[in-house]
């Protein structure tokens, strides 16, 4: 009975991770017109719906974002400069809801994405348009195709783990700062997290972690998201302090019940 | 026990009169507490209503038969969810089902057995007492007999050399097990090994787990790489003992950033920083680097280091600074040590002097 639980979940699961993907889609195919536009022999191949989509995105930078970031993306000092971070810090900061941002705080918390795919789509352009930065990923790095996950494992686990939770689960930072779960991220915003190193993430640029072992990482992630734990409920993969939470409270507790059952009276 | 015993039983556990004639010196209370025995016994309502009885019984008997039911579902269970090789769920679901059937029948069996006793066996209350330690008289007589006997027949007091080296040899004898347990520690004196890693002048940075070196242009800003020595991954023996002790966290930070102390100036090399990822405190790798505020924190126990301080400790348990290793660029733009750490890396040990 309980084992059907997590399974329905994950059936549930999979339609919003599915969106995800058509959104990643879309969002590769962004990014691989930019790529293109950014090659210095085509400069020329900029298409009409490109820059049509720069000042869309001019647009929406000037009435959501300048106040903090200022007009020229030069930053203020309310929030920090946006030359130079490129299409795919904006992709990973819009899409996840993190900004706009909701109020300051120790971090940015991830919140119901506030524009449109297209929306996000635009300002990404505009904001790559303005000085060039880290561009959105090719899709070939997103689908766990011919990955490795056994390199992908060890990457995790020596760059990644000790924020994010072996398990990928997250955990505490300083001063109330922490590292968010990666389960249920898409492949596309966890390959832009590495890439650019939003907030107090370290940057893993190409040159640490190459774009194939970046795959590799993401495709372990897949994995460990899609399958189920062998030893039955995983109470959130938190580690010893959850599991020992639920022994001490339910299974202490159960075995405290029994006892007091066990020397009770029967009237 | 029969109820006449049990009377019996009951009144033996009533202090004794309090005894005539006192030594003097123990004061002997004469209001002792009396013993009020057991309350009265409450009949339960088994015990009264034959129909409630029956109840109890049929309830008991249903609980054995669910006993039955969940072995018998066990073996069901183990046939119809196989584990299929390289399939996880199906382990999962293997282990749940037959397991939780198990557990069923032996609960069932355990909280019926109980109940049964609870609710339909004789609930009288029952005192057992204890048997008297001390033997009868004849017997402790013809124990210390039988010792005097052994003395004299064997001369134990009589022969004392004899006796001397029995004992001697007695002693003796666990000395070897002691000299054995020299084989726990390490052949070699474990204190050079503490204070040296693999670092050395002009050993390259390379990738942990690659082992590929660094170049000094790929440690952009705000990067965080896990490095190892150079070589490392091609040791024969002890490659894990000198991973624990070489391993380090390059950063790269604004050089306005880094606060640097007098004589470490030429320690980083325009930002890049390299720190000891092996904490100070019981050891652990310290490597939740935070970008921004460059703070590093140990995941075992929550000391904090400021990396534009030279890793001082601002927060923790930890009591001394993340040892810096000394980074320089060679010829071809890698990043190499310009020595092994100045001070031995990790906790405190006995000989460590600075």
């Amino acid at each position: 009975m309980t084992n059907e639980q997590p399974k329905r979940r994950k059936r549930g699961r999979r339609h919003p991770l599915a969106m995800v993907a058509l959104i990643a889609l879309g969002l590769a195919g962004t990014g691989g017109a930019y790529a293109l536009a950014t090659v210095p022999a085509g400069a020329e191949t900029t298409s009409a719906v490109s820059s049509d989509l720069v000042a869309q995105g001019e647009a929406l930078f000037a009435a959501n974002c300048a106040t903090c970031h200022g007009l020229a993306l030069e930053g203020t000092e309310d929030g920090p400069s946006l030359i130079g971070v490129g299409a795919a810090s904006v992709d990973f900061q819009v899409g996840t809801g993190r900004m706009p941002l909701a109020m300051s705080g120790p971090q940015a918390e991830v919140k119901p994405v506030q524009f449109t795919t297209e929306q996000i789509r635009a300002l990404a352009e505009y904001v790559a348009s303005v000085s060039p930065g880290p561009a959105i990923p090719d899709e070939e790095y997103l689908t766990g195709e011919g990955a490795d996950l056994a390199i992908g494992g060890e990457l995790f686990r020596i760059n990644c783990a000790m924020c994010h939770n072996v398990a990928g689960a997250g955990g505490a930072l300083t001063e109330g700062k922490y590292a968010p779960p990666i389960m249920g991220v898409s492949a596309a915003h966890i390959y832009e997290a590495m890439l650019t190193g939003p907030q107090n993430m370290p940057v893993f640029n190409d040159d640490n972690i190459s774009p194939e072992d970046k795959a590799n990482v993401i495709a372990y992630l897949k994995y460990l998201e899609t399958t189920p734990s062998v030893g039955g409920a995983s109470l959130g993969s938190l580690g010893p302090v959850s599991e020992g939470l639920f022994v001490w409270i339910a299974a202490l507790g159960l075995i405290v019940g029994i006892t007091i059952w066990l020397t009770a009276k029967s009237n | 026990m029969t109820d006449q015993h049990e009377h019996a039983a009951v009144s033996n556990r009533a202090h004794p009169e309090a005894p005539a004639r006192s030594s003097g010196i123990a004061v002997i209370p004469t209001d002792a507490v009396a013993n009020p025995g057991f309350p009265p016994e409450r009949p339960r309502v088994t015990d009264l209503d034959p129909k409630v009885e029956k109840a109890q019984e049929r309830r008991i008997i249903a609980l054995f038969f669910v006993s039955i039911i969940g072995s018998i579902a066990a073996i069901v269970f183990y046939i119809v969810f196989p584990i299929i090789p390289g399939d996880m769920q199906s382990v999962r679901n293997n282990t749940m089902f037959v397991g939780a059937a198990i557990a069923l029948a032996l609960l069932a069996v355990g909280v019926g057995v109980v109940h049964w006793s609870k609710a339909l066996m004789h609930g009288h209350d029952l005192v057992e007492e204890r048997h008297e330690t001390r033997g009868s008289e004849p017997t402790r007589e013809r124990a210390a007999e039988i010792f005097t006997e052994a003395n004299e027949e064997s001369g134990f007091t009589r022969r004392r050399l004899l006796r001397n080296t029995l004992i001697t040899a007695a002693v003796v004898s666990p000395l070897p097990g002691i000299v054995l347990l020299r084989d726990l520690a390490p052949i070699a004196d474990p204190v050079p090994l503490l204070k040296h890693t693999m670092w050395a002048k002009g050993t390259r940075l390379t990738r942990d787990p690659s082992g590929t070196p660094i170049r000094a242009a790929d440690v952009t800003l705000g990067s965080a790489f896990h490095v190892i020595p150079e070589g490392l991954n091609e040791l024969e023996h002890g490659k894990l003992e000198e991973k624990a002790k070489a391993a380090v966290l390059l950063m790269r930070l604004k050089p306005e950033d880094l606060h640097v102390t007098p004589g470490r100036e030429t320690w980083g090399f325009d930002g890049i920083v390299a720190y000891s990822k092996i904490c100070t405190h019981v050891g652990c790798p310290v490597a939740l680097y935070e970008q921004q505020t460059h703070h590093l924190l140990c995941p075992c126990h929550q000391s904090q280091f400021d990396i534009t301080h030279e890793a001082r400790v601002i927060f923790g348990p930890a009591k001394r600074a993340l040892p810096q290793l000394p980074i320089a660029v060679d010829d071809e733009g890698y990043l190499v040590a310009q020595s092994d750490f100045t001070e031995p890396v990790g906790p405190s040990f006995w000989e460590r002097v600075l």
